[in-house]
């Protein structure tokens, strides 16, 4: 039976792990590879690595650190921050990925997630799409962290990304980011009905019951997560995470 | 010498790692005489099916796989776009394949486009149709991981080797003499993945 997956999302900053709350109030969390070490013993699906300071510095997420993750990562990953052109990805393939996240870019330069999808595969070209919701609730698209907003729809922006040839979009949302509240599954729903591609939500798991509503009510074809699978208990102590295999099943049964 | 095709498409490290975890020296190359010398062959890849064979075609390889896999019978293993490069023809790009199996390479034609995306990104088992000498230790229960748009179809149903099932059931898997294929990642399928590779090493 086909199963979901269930992907940590990892945040990089000055080559340290952090996780932030509605991507503000960052906390070193630990090393990254030792983190993949962990993640490894039990059995992730795949990781996510976001650079998250590279775009607003004008740079690319280090090759040195994704070599080293891919010198030890069991499972495939996925790597995201300051992806600008076809030779970024060709080098972070090449150092071991087996995919790359764009977020930036494809406001940016939204015709380049064609030229990606052309030379790599669509399977190798994820679309992160960032939204926040304005004080009239209506949802908003923002990136370079949450730096810059547009006035676009994140249905019809996810919509373009499916058209120009993007094989996943991971929707995040920002207000939930770090919360516990459980995802944002209008957003999520509202957007996997409006695509034919694998839809993964993101921002605000704050138990296993919330993956599940995420396949099930969001309609979402993955789960992502952050905190819940580096911190443990009230108290936010750093301790990584990941469902067992029979949690797992259960899950999405 | 177990060589891993390099054509220019796809995570060819992370084949190259499970090998040295199961302490199986190997070698990523296209080049012919190191070709002409294997004794076993992994041809990985993910992308697009056209640019796969153009790339074998530009590295002038075809001939001597050709020589290597049909004539000597040296054992080989696709890898998700490496299996389809082995049937006939593919609509990706409306191409031709190596023509080893006889299939036909289709985009997934779900009921259902919205409840079954595509491409087929996750964990999914497998039921074994026709066994052969790498199903040792290999359970139906086991969870591989998938990422395609496309799938095969075969002629002879003797070549399926595995079926899964995402709307329909499709071959996930096949097999003909001394050819295997998945169209999973058995490099990325954890620990039912490296037994599969195993199998194939032990061959």
């Amino acid at each position: 039976m086909y199963r979901p997956r269930v992907i940590p999302v990892l945040l990089l900053r000055n080559s340290g792990l952090v996780k932030s709350v509605a991507f503000k109030d960052y906390r070193y969390i630990g090393d990254p590879i030792n983190a993949v070490k962990i993640f490894n013993d039990k059995r992730a699906d795949e990781l996510v690595f976001l650079d998250i300071t590279a775009s607003k510095e004008n740079r690319l997420i280090s090759l040195e650190f994704v070599h080293k993750v891919g010198d030890e990562a069991n499972m495939p990953f996925a790597v995201g921050g300051g992806i600008r052109n076809v030779k970024d990805i060709r080098s972070i393939l090449e150092n071991g990925a087996e995919k790359v996240v764009l977020n930036s870019v494809a406001y940016e330069k939204t015709d380049f997630i064609k030229a990606a999808a052309d030379s790599f595969g669509s399977s190798t070209i994820v679309v992160c799409i960032d939204v926040k919701k304005n004080l009239f609730g209506n949802y908003k698209l923002v990136y370079k962290n949450a730096s810059r907003k547009i006035e676009d729809n994140p249905i019809e922006f996810a919509q373009k990304m499916e058209e120009y040839g993007a094989g996943e979009i991971i929707i995040q949302s920002v207000d939930k980011d770090g919360t516990y509240q459980g995802y944002d599954l209008e957003l999520i729903r509202k957007v996997a009905e409006s695509v034919t591609l694998p839809v993964i939500g993101l921002g605000g798991a704050g138990d296993y019951k919330d993956f599940t509503k995420c396949i099930k009510s969001g309609l979402a074809s993955a789960v992502a997560a952050g905190s819940l699978f580096v911190y443990h208990g009230p108290r936010r102590a750093v301790l990584i995470s990941f469902p067992t295999k029979s949690e797992l099943k259960n899950m999405f049964e | 010498m177990l060589v891993i095709i390099d054509y220019g498409l796809g995570n060819l490290r992370s084949v190259f790692k499970k090998f040295k975890e199961l302490d199986v020296t190997s070698i990523i190359s296209s080049d012919i005489k190191v070709i002409q010398a294997a004794d076993k062959f992994v041809l990985p890849g993910v992308g697009h099916f056209k640019y796969g064979m153009e790339n074998l075609k530009k590295l002038n390889i075809i001939d001597i796989l050709n020589e290597k896999v049909i004539t000597q019978k040296t054992p080989i293993f696709g890898i998700c776009l490496g299996t389809q490069l082995f049937s006939k023809h593919s609509e990706e790009g409306d191409c031709e394949g190596l023509g080893w199996i006889d299939s036909e390479v289709v985009r997934f034609n779900v009921s259902d486009r919205i409840k079954y995306k595509v491409p087929h990104m996750g964990w999914n088992n497998i039921s074994i149709l026709n066994g052969n000498i790498l199903n040792t230790n290999i359970n139906e229960e086991e969870n591989f991981y998938f990422v395609h748009s496309y799938h095969l179809i075969c002629e002879d149903q003797s070549d399926i080797w595995m079926t899964t099932k995402y709307d329909y059931e499709f071959v996930s898997a096949i097999s003909r003499d001394n050819i295997f294929g998945t169209q999973f990642h058995p490099e990325k399928s954890q620990d039912a993945g490296l037994q599969l590779l195993k199998n194939f090493v032990d061959l």
